[in-house]
């Protein structure tokens, strides 16, 4: 079987920036891919080329087996690509469900062009309710909300569509040891739903190692070491780490 | 999974307090007030104040700034600025005049001089979008140039507006024709702010720009697109104008009513910061400008006096808007 989503030899400079050095990787379905490395190491520069914010130097993508050229994310999106950013990427001053929907709104049928406000509300609470994310009222502005429950929010905007393959970066920032362990949560039940392929930028390499299936490292731009999580540990990728930096100081 | 939400705390002792915290928490409340106080007091120290011939006045105050604030509105609601509209007021009504000068009726000559509006406005967003330039130095240089523009278009005197009876009264010249128009751009861009994707995609590209344009949204369309809008709104504004005055002036409209259409959006609770604002609130902005400005004029108060008012008002509105706004969100410092 193809695998869901497949980049090959994927280059992005940004003026004489090298972000990514010919970065090869492929997520398989319902496959928990994670990823670890430096401050700087490319790894969201690659998320953004998996959703089609931005587009390589050179290199291509293949989606399903099918070779593709990603245009924007609203074509990204159309292929079941769905992401949550670092940033998370809400509108503070919009509701709940006008962030869960916003770039793709229910509009009614008359007048056209209007609003569906009640249809947005309606749909995102279900959603919340069918992933298990408790909010007190989807009409809440989102800069209202704890920083566990917006990452909730952006993480039920992503899954809300019939997103395929779901981009994670760094969905356990800056996040208390109980909320990210709802979203560790909330992920594992999204995985037990079946066929959907999940790419996680993470920084802790235990809490990788729990949740991914295969972990694969980038160091300055380039994969450096790909293993699955059941054959790998802790003191392993550590020491790797500690390899390539004693590497990096003495050059 | 719950997560549970965080506190917003706010003890409401009684019904009264009830209501009173509901009003405060609505967001065109605090000028409505004061737009309602302002012409009890006018009225209260001068009967003429509600008249219908005192009203009319009124309302012509209003209408110009209150229709070029609902273009405002929106730039300042996605963040940025158009300083230019004021020039854009006045080079609309000529563009309008040579079009009918060489032979085309009327309203085709409007609708392409609305067109030529609406191309300054692509201009200034263009360059304010791509080549990143802020719009606030964008569009004090377009000022400029098409300040120059008009006056050289004009030789820097005025000329007859033209054009039937009927036309005219319609397009401004009957007593309230103008603020008629006002209500409608009123309404039209409440509607879409409110009830649109554009007026949300306004919002999110002003609330959190990177966000937005992660999220799919052309930040850039929407951008370039409230530029053409306030410029159209400008030379719209400027074409009534004319036909409510009966000439075309090449000093008409100018910073004067692009700074009271700003003033009125901000007083009426749109925040220069972007991310949030209100068409309802800066057409009672716009009132409330226009009720200051006749009801000191009544009392015979000279322009200089009106300055200082303006001033004021200006500040005070944004001091209370920044302090209720605080407490609508929920009490906290
Ligand atoms: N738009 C951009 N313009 C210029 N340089 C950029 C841009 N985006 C990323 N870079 C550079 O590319 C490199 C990789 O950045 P990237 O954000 O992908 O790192 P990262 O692995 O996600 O780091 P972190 O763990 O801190 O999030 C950095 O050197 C960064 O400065
Ligand atoms: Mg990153």
């Amino acid at each position: 079987m193809a695998s869901a989503l497949r980049a090959d030899n994927i280059v992005k400079r940004f003026g004489s920036v090298t972000a990514l050095d010919g970065v090869s990787m492929h997520v398989e379905p319902g496959e928990i891919l994670g990823i670890l490395g430096d401050n700087g190491a490319g790894k969201s520069t690659l998320m953004k080329i998996l959703t089609g914010y931005q587009s390589p130097t050179s290199g291509t993508l293949q989606v399903h087996g099918q070779d593709v050229v990603l245009r924007s994310v609203d074509h990204a999106r159309s292929l079941g690509i769905e992401c949550v950013y670092q940033d998370l990427a809400l509108v503070g001053g919009l509701s709940v469900a006008h962030n869960m929907f916003l770039n793709r709104e229910k509009l009614r049928r008359f007048p056209p062009g209007m609003l569906d406000n009640g249809e947005m509300r309606r749909r995102a609470r279900q959603v919340l309710e069918d992933i298990g994310v408790n909010i007190p009222s989807v009409d809440l502005e989102v800069e209202r909300l704890s920083g566990g429950q917006r990452q909730a929010i952006a993480v039920a905007r992503a899954v809300s569509s019939d997103a395929r393959i779901l981009l994670l970066d760094e969905p356990l920032a800056a996040m208390g040891a109980r909320e990210a362990a709802l979203i560790i949560d909330l992920v594992l039940r999204l995985k037990a739903r079946g066929n959907l392929s999940i790419i996680m930028i993470m920084h802790n390499y235990g809490q990788t190692l729990d949740i991914a299936d295969r972990i694969m490292l980038m160091q300055r731009g380039t994969v450096t070491y790909e293993k699955a999580a059941a054959e790998t540990s802790v003191p392993e990728l550590m020491d790797i780490v500690r390899r390539e930096y004693r590497a990096v100081r003495s050059a | 999974m719950s997560l549970k939400p965080t506190p917003v705390s706010r003890a409401s002792p009684n019904r009264a307090g009830a209501t009173l915290d509901a009003f405060l928490r609505w967001r065109e409340a605090s000028i409505i007030v004061v737009a309602i106080l302002l012409t009890i007091y006018f009225q209260a120290v001068n009967e003429n104040f509600l008249t219908s011939a005192n009203l009319e006045t009124v309302s012509q105050f209003i209408a110009a700034s209150a229709i070029i604030a609902c273009g405002e509105v929106m730039l300042l609601i996605c963040g940025e600025i158009d300083l230019s509209v004021g020039q854009v007021f006045a080079l609309a009504p000529f563009l309008m005049h040579f079009g009918t000068n060489a032979g085309l009726p009327i309203i085709v000559a409007i609708l392409l001089a609305l067109v030529a509006c609406g191309l300054i406005g692509a201009i200034n967003g263009f360059i304010t979008v791509k080549l990143r330039v802020p719009s606030f130095v964008t569009t004090l240089g377009t000022l400029y140039i098409l300040n120059g523009v008009t006056l050289t278009l004009s030789h820097g005197s005025p000329v007859e507006t033209g054009g039937s009876e009927a036309m005219g009264n319609f397009l401004g010249a009957s007593p309230y024709a103008e603020i008629l128009w006002a209500f409608a751009a009123v309404a039209v861009m409440h509607y879409v702010l409110r009830q649109t994707r554009w007026g949300l995609h306004t919002i999110a590209t002003g609330g959190n720009l990177i966000g937005a344009a992660e999220a799919g949204i052309n930040v850039a369309r929407i951008k370039i697109g409230n530029f053409v809008l306030t410029s159209v709104l400008g030379g719209l504004t400027g074409i009534l104008e004319a036909h409510r005055i009966g000439s075309i002036d090449p000093l008409a409209g100018g910073t004067t009513v692009m700074f009271l259409a700003v003033a009125a959006g901000v007083i009426g609770g749109t925040p220069l910061a972007g991310g949030s604002g209100t068409i309802i609130g800066a057409l009672v902005g716009a009132i409330v400008l226009g009720v200051l400005r006749d009801g000191f004029t009544l009392q015979g108060i000279n322009a200089y006096t009106f300055d200082i008012i303006i001033g004021a008002a200006i500040l005070l509105a944004m001091i209370s808007n920044i302090h209720l706004g605080r407490l609508r969100r929920g009490g906290g410092r």
